[in-house]
């Protein structure tokens, strides 16, 4: 792990940092509230390279939906301007805090370079489709600007996309442009107690085929609903959001719309935003080192992906995104099963599995990311060295067993 | 006219001209490959017709492996390649050039599969973008981009150029609906990105190709996310004296926390030629006009509609119309749709297409009309307001050498306007070769050398549409 950090406190001061590295040849570890440091492949650099100087909203007019900030602004600090302004991230990133036992500041660079997105993702996009613009410092030390504060922009290539997700392997990122959008005036969830997770995927189908505008899809198996405030067994449960009048009409069309409600209760407002909170931050899974993972597929197979595992593993699961996000946490801290959990993917249809948590030397012997299909990574590794071409940044945090050299 | 640039034709490639044709009818069908020099010329130029060249030869393979085949065929003899969809781009993202051969995605037509359950369809790229929500539409679903040439245009042209539409401010464009590709790559191999899971399983590949205007590979199928009908859907006409009022009305709709499904902007001008196309209702006695269309039940529209022409009415709104019928939404809407074919009807036209904060709209609308004034032409404006997409419409007479050369020089000035108000040169028409020379405004040499070394981890060789989207005269270009 390296020791010596870094603190730049300009852009230009950051990127002669990196042009020092790239001379000599060493290697530099991205680190903005290092909330995040435990995920990915373990690796080592040189030295950190902290955003925490590069901070504060730059740019910020609610009436143009879009908000600027430098890479190291805290989370919170942005959270707060939205919230003055009854707006928010509408991708409602996750607080992933607790899964660590880190007590950091995340930042907002962080956050677009990790890509994370909560229960709403799976109907308002992803961090990635709010990312409207980043400033970054690439490989060679050079200052880049892509994207815009705009939501239409196809001018040149899309490398706001690519920066995020990219987990700092491509380049420090300075500054970031997210849309923004209204925060809802109300809210509330309705909660379906079903025994059959079949029945579940079933219900959750229905909702997101009516005109209902579900913002939430979520299923939490008895334990785990019980963890989050939900008595009375397991619950499939789907959130309404919006102004008060249109979520009473739509809460009566969902009803409406799908079986076996009759005996569904319905959260308020303050309740529902907790369920939510604890979805979001996957509070059902904090604390520990079991391994975790994020398993992403269509969302009609999120139950059989999990039961098909859980035949061979001892763990539990829960299920967002209509079903198309499981989160699966394994009993054995000392075994991430890998092999058994990306079979299962593949064997239901495919998708992709992602090792969020696990201690060190079971993130060194795994290969975190989904492995790739071979022209498949062999593209991804000639983008990164377009980006990157030294390998400073992150050295092999993407990447399993150094198909990639770590400095 | 001042001629926009094209590489020069490979000396070689021209006269090998029979060899590669001969070449090509080996690997595909004889009715999937043009070569007639009359058969050629439709596909000649799109959309931005003021420029043609004929291209060697037009493949249209109905296979991935036919267009695996052609691709490594063209690698491996250093041919060019143009992508092409239906050709309506106004940016001439298609327009090939004589050493090229062309790739175009027509046969490639078909649905492959709809999955309602998972709220997916997997498509063939040449399928038409209206063809998708025709298909789901029964059952209750649509596909959420619709850019006003959606009766026409392509999925694949669609992801080269992460079209938009009236729409999108509530549903997002091409790159937030688009699931997985499969493609294919300069030298023939065939990838898969994504599918029916949400996010990237690595780095965000798809998120670079969607909108990487036919450079990158060619796009043969695409899952695209389908998504269900809201209860109804109404338009409703806001007429005010003046386009800054109309644009403070906007900017208060969004303060006010509402996003209605489109905010659709016209000037005087613009509602005119409209009105006299399609008759759909427009006041004519205002200065400017909003299509504000909102969605839900009957009740909840109302509501809606309450909260919003109490803010229309803070800004002094002169006309408001609400339809009464699906049938006069449909005309409210196919009077701004046409809005294009109908400017073309009593002139020629150049349609920009710059994108600007919403803050920005006010100033730029002035500042337009004074740029458009001073070369002595006029300008017809109509545009996606609630996301600061700007289509002003330049009149010219493409016949008067001279006037071309003003509306061109004109619309050059207003991109400028719009990046230096902090916006971009196109929201949703591509860069093509129209705006290849001003990337140097939006961008530095630096930025846009960035873009150059991750396009060259796709296609090394520059075969891939190489005359468009970068400037000609790059170093980083040059060197190649």
């Amino acid at each position: 792990m390296a020791t010596e950090t870094m603190t730049p406190a300009s852009e230009e001061e950051a990127a002669g940092i990196v042009r020092e590295a790239a001379a000599k040849g060493t290697t530099l570890e991205i680190a903005g509230g290092a909330t995040k440091r435990g995920i990915g492949q373990p690796f080592s650099a040189a030295r950190v390279l902290s955003t925490a100087g590069l901070s504060g909203i730059t740019q910020y007019d609610p009436a143009e939906l879009v908000l600027t900030a430098r890479a190291g602004t805290p989370i919170a600090e942005i959270e707060a301007a939205l919230a003055e302004n009854n707006q928010m991230l509408a991708f409602e990133p996750g607080d992933w805090r607790g899964l660590f036992g880190a007590n950091g500041v995340p930042a907002i660079g962080a956050l677009a370079s990790a890509n994370i997105s909560g229960p709403r993702r799976f109907v308002a996009g992803a961090a990635r489709d709010a990312l409207l613009g980043v400033r970054f410092v690439n490989g060679s030390g050079e200052i880049i600007k892509n994207g815009g504060r705009v939501m239409k922009n196809v001018t040149g290539l899309d490398l706001v996309k690519l920066l995020a997700g990219s987990w700092g392997t491509f380049g420090l990122l300075t500054e970031v442009s997210f849309k923004v959008l209204p925060r809802a005036e109300t809210e509330t969830t309705l909660v379906i107690h079903s025994q059959h997770e079949d029945e579940a995927a079933n219900l959750m189908a229905a909702a997101m085929g009516t005109s209902a505008e579900v913002s939430g899809a979520a299923h939490l198996p008895e334990s785990v609903a019980g963890r989050s405030g939900i008595d009375g067994g397991s619950a499939t449960v789907l959130r309404l959001e919006g102004f008060s009048e249109s979520v009473a009409a739509r809460l009566g069309r969902l009803k409406a719309a799908l079986p076996g409600v009759a005996n569904a209760s319905e959260l308020d407002e303050t309740a529902s935003k907790s369920l939510w909170i604890a979805i979001r931050d996957v509070k059902p899974f904090a604390g520990g080192m079991k391994p975790l993972w994020k398993i992403s597929v269509a969302p009609m197979a999120g139950h059989d992906v999990a039961a098909m595992i859980l035949r061979e593993v001892r763990g539990e699961a829960f299920y967002d995104w209509q079903g198309g996000l499981v989160w699966l946490q394994l009993d054995n801290e000392g075994d991430a099963s890998a092999g058994i959990v990306r079979s299962a993917v593949a064997k239901c249809g495919g998708g992709h599995a992602t090792l969020i948590r696990a201690a060190e030397d079971i993130r060194a012997a795994t290969p975190v990311f989904q492995p790739q299909a071979a022209p498949v990574a062999a593209l991804a590794e000639r983008v990164r060295a377009a980006l990157d071409p030294a390998g400073i940044f992150n050295p092999g945090r993407m990447v399993w067993n150094g198909s990639r050299k770590a400095a | 006219m001042n001629q926009i640039r094209f590489l020069d034709p490979r000396p070689d490639i021209v006269a090998r001209r029979d060899e590669i044709r001969a070449g090509l009818a080996e690997l595909v069908p004889a009715d999937c490959l043009v070569t007639d020099e009359r058969e050629l010329v439709p596909f000649e130029t799109d959309a931005f017709t003021a420029y043609r060249r004929v291209p060697l030869a037009v493949v249209l393979p109905e296979t991935t492996e036919q267009v695996a085949a052609v691709m490594k065929y063209c690698s491996a003899n250093g041919v060019p390649v143009i992508p092409r969809g239906a050709g309506t781009s106004l940016a001439g993202g298609a327009i090939p050039q004589e050493d090229a051969v062309v790739i175009g995605v027509s046969k490639m037509s078909r649905i492959l599969e709809i999955d309602f359950e998972n709220r997916t369809a997997r498509v063939q790229a040449g399928v038409t973008n209206l063809r998708i929500s025709d298909e789901v539409s029964a059952d209750g679903f649509f596909y959420a981009p619709d850019p006003s040439s959606q009766l026409a245009c392509t999925i694949a042209g669609n992801i080269g150029m992460n079209s938009g539409g009236a729409h999108c401010l509530k549903y997002g464009v091409t790159t937030n609906n688009l699931l997985g590709v499969k493609m294919v790559l300069h030298d023939g191999t065939v990838i898969d990105l994504g599918g029916k899971a949400l996010d990237a399983e690595g780095y965000d590949l798809l998120g670079l190709v969607c909108g990487s205007e036919g450079q990158l590979g060619i796009i043969t199928e695409a899952v695209v996310r389908l998504i269900a009908k809201p209860e109804g859907a109404r338009p409703v006409l806001f007429g005010f004296d003046s386009s800054e009022v109309a644009g403070a009305c906007v900017a208060d709709i969004i303060g006010e926390g509402i996003i209605p499904v489109a905010i659709e902007f016209m000037d005087k001008p613009a509602i005119d030629i409209c009105e006299a196309f399609a008759h759909a209702g427009y006041p004519m006695d205002v200065e400017a006009l909003l299509i504000v269309e909102v969605e839900g039940s009957d009740d909840e529209m109302d509501a809606m509609l309450k909260k919003i022409i109490a803010i229309a009415r803070k800004h002094d709104v002169k006309r408001v119309k609400e339809s009464q019928s699906a049938m006069e939404a449909a005309t409210i809407w196919k009077g701004r749709k046409s809005a294009f074919g109908a400017t073309g009807r009593v002139a020629d036209y150049i349609c920009m297409d710059g994108t600007v904060p919403l803050g920005q709209l006010s100033h730029v609308l002035r500042e337009t009309s004074n740029i458009v004034e001073k070369y002595g032409l006029r300008v017809a404006n109509v545009f996606h307001a609630g996301d600061g997409n700007m289509h002003p419409l330049i009149l010219y007479n493409v016949n008067d050498p001279e006037e071309a050369e003003k509306a061109e020089a004109a619309g050059a000035e207003i991109l400028k306007l719009c990046v230096d108000a902090g916006g971009c040169l196109t929201g949703e028409h591509g860069v093509g070769i129209e705006k290849r020379d001003l990337m140097l405004h939006q961008f530095t040499e630096t930025d846009l050398n960035q873009q150059l070394r991750v396009r060259a981890a796709f296609d090394p060789a520059w075969l891939l549409n190489p005359s468009k989207v970068f400037p000609l005269d790059l170093e980083m270009r040059k060197a190649n």
